[in-house]
């Protein structure tokens, strides 16, 4: 898929500059400049370290960048706490797995769902009846939401998450972040664990779902080089922190800085 | 469904009278036999999911479950009307269950372990009795004193937040002995010697008169039981409501995984204030009704061991789960008690008690269930 005009910056949707993380003395993020177009699937690849998932850390508010900025839908988002990125609509799934396996499937996808319930006492505690127009809306989105993943994992909506397996987990995860309809889906390493039959199949849903919602941008950290290349129309190479290539995969594949940097410096005899 | 309604009720009806027994009785060997009846029984009622079966069928009428409880209770006050010891055990054991509830709240929601239980029950405790002396009217001493309790909370959550896991619990152990050594060198307070406090004074309701009906006569002691148990009832029921919402949802989030849940817009900060706030407020007013109760508090009333009570009460019924604490709760209370016999030893079989159920149940008596909003629709 190519995109038919030329993208201009106001398609930007998220623009980062000067982004600089420091962990004592490792520079894990370096001065690095990135923007995504609103629309795409941009993947973010480089070697273990190379300062990918900080990234995602830093977008969402849980690490504060020493220097440089974040826009985000035109608004300046730098230093901003998890919960107020939550709120500007960037959504994130985890590396390692981080549902709450012993509540229900219900329950995680429904934490998604937060910004939009109502956390008041007296409403939770008194209002029993409004609450329960707002959990059947609540099973109602989820059972969907799930079902055009796994129309199986629908039904299990009121097991725990501990008795799923992973591919099931990860969809779940996945839902989580969906369920309050983010515009920016931040995807870090999805396939990690998996086989590829399985990394197959969740991509067949992710696709699924963009189709479905136009409006979603997604960024996803891999290392299975045929999902970036499958799935992302623009890549962006870290190294060290530095943004090394960016592209489409087929060229930063044939790039020379890249291949060094996941394969070494060539020997020069 | 309604079978199963009816063995349940036949259930609260036989555990009213083995309760009476168990409270009432002096001798040993009944004693030992009640209680390896009731292992028995709840050895049986696991190995055939009985029990979850007859609990789910209860959980959809609430209403009845209530009426059940209250009129095995009621059993048992009447089975034990003249005994005033052993109603001020069961009385104790209720008040100890609200104390238990608010600790579930923060502990098994939340997450946050909070090893002062005893000086927010403390607090409690003492707000009554210096608003009482005062001559301030006793229901609003009572309520006093969980606000008290709630508010010398937000003190202590400053430090609570900063922190996580081992530390956190440090913190609050810290402050429970704090409390009580200040208790101690406190003369305002009464000091060592404590603080003396009168009989509850319901708007002309005396509590320390035994009652006369007709021409039988009970124990001033029910006039208690029937406060502690509206107490623990409306504890048990708002702590219920708690969980199955959003709000316990989001307390679930915060306990199980900090990162994911800031991420997805839950404010941890809110979420623990909130479940410390409700748990120390539970805490403060059953320990004002509780002094009133004794009549007398004193400053070894509320050290770092009654806290340690509260928490393995808490452990021991299943973390996150409000009806595994009454068991706890009369185990960990009624049983040292009965033990006095054989005096020392007593601690010595008690804890071994303690450390057989958790070796066989190591996730407490009655482990949580998994969350279900609305039980009494899903029939």
């Amino acid at each position: 898929m190519t995109l038919a005009e030329p993208v201009t910056v106001a398609d930007w949707l998220l623009t980062c500059r000067g982004l600089t993380m420091r962990f004592g003395g490792v520079l894990a993020l370096d001065s690095l400049d990135l923007h995504v177009v609103q629309g795409e699937i941009l993947g973010l690849i480089g070697p273990n370290g190379s300062g990918k998932t900080t990234f995602f850390n830093v977008l969402t508010g849980l690490y504060r960048p020493h220097a440089g900025r974040v826009e985000f839908a035109g608004r300046d988002i730098t230093g901003h706490s998890p919960q107020q990125v939550c709120r500007a609509g960037i959504a994130r799934t985890f590396q390692r797995s981080r549902l709450c396996l012993p509540l229900t499937v219900l329950d995680n996808v429904l934490i998604g769902n937060h910004p939009r319930l109502d956390n008041g006492v007296g409403f939770n505690v008194f209002r029993r009846r409004a609450l329960r127009h707002q959990f059947d809306e609540g099973v109602e989105t989820s059972r969907c939401l799930l079902a055009t993943f796994n129309p199986d994992l629908a039904a299990r909506l009121f097991d725990a998450a501990a008795t799923l397996d992973m591919i099931d987990r990860r969809r779940v995860e996945i839902c989580r972040a969906l369920v309050n309809a983010p515009t920016l889906l931040l995807l870090d390493e999805p396939s990690a664990g998996m086989t590829h039959g399985e990394t197959r199949e969740l991509m067949d849903d992710i696709l699924q779902i963009r189709a479905s919602s136009s409006a979603l941008t997604i960024v996803i950290i891999e290392h299975e080089m045929n999902v970036i290349e499958r799935m992302t129309q623009r890549c962006v190479v870290l190294n060290y922190g530095e943004k090394i290539a960016e592209g489409p995969f087929r060229a930063i594949a044939s790039d020379a800085a890249v291949q060094e940097a996941y394969l070494g410096q060539a020997m020069t005899t | 469904m309604r079978s199963h309604i009816a063995v349940a009720a036949a259930a609260f009806a036989v555990g009213g009278v083995w309760l009476w027994a168990f409270l009432s009785t002096d001798s040993v060997w009944l004693f030992a036999s009640l209680i390896v009846v009731a292992v028995l029984a709840f050895a049986f009622f696991q190995r055939f999911d009985a029990a979850g079966r007859y609990r789910r069928a209860l959980a959809t009428r609430p209403r009845r479950a209530a009426l059940f409880a209250v009129l095995a209770v009621a059993g048992v006050a009447g089975g034990l009307r003249d005994q005033a010891y052993p109603l001020l055990m069961l009385c104790t054991v209720l008040l100890f269950v609200v104390a238990c509830i608010g600790l579930n709240i923060q502990t098994g929601y939340c997450g946050i372990v909070n090893f002062a239980g005893a000086a927010f029950f403390g607090t409690g405790a003492y707000t009554a009795a210096v608003l009482s002396a005062h001559g301030v009217p006793h229901l609003f001493a009572i309520v006093a004193g969980g606000i008290v309790a709630a508010l010398v909370g937000s003190l202590l959550i400053l430090p609570v937040l900063r922190t996580r896991g081992y530390y956190a619990a440090l913190v609050t152990i810290a402050f429970g002995i704090l409390f009580s050594t200040f208790l101690e060198v406190n003369s305002a307070l009464g000091g060592p010697q404590g603080l003396k406090l009168p009989g509850i004074d319901l708007f002309g309701w005396r509590f320390n008169r035994d009652i006369q009906l007709g021409g039988a006569s009970a124990s001033f002691y029910v006039n208690y039981l029937v406060l502690s148990l509206a107490l623990a009832l409306a504890a048990f029921v708002f702590a219920r409501r708690v969980e199955r919402s959003w709000l316990g949802l989001a307390f679930d989030a915060v306990r199980l995984d900090e990162t994911a849940a800031a991420t997805f817009g839950i404010g941890i900060a809110r979420a623990k204030i909130i479940a410390f706030t409700l748990g120390n407020l539970l805490c403060g007013i059953s320990g004002a009704t509780y002094a009133m109760m004794q009549g007398f508090i004193a400053p070894n009333n509320f050290t770092f061991g009654e806290s340690l009570i509260l928490v393995s009460i808490v452990i021991l019924g299943g973390i996150g789960n409000p009806l595994g604490i009454v068991p706890a709760a009369l185990v960990i209370i009624v049983v040292p008690q009965k033990l006095q016999f054989i005096q020392e030893y007593r601690f010595l079989l008690y804890g071994c008690l303690v450390i057989l159920i958790l070796l066989f149940r190591p996730e407490g008596l009655l482990p949580r269930p998994l969350r279900n909003y609305f039980p009494e629709s899903s029939a």
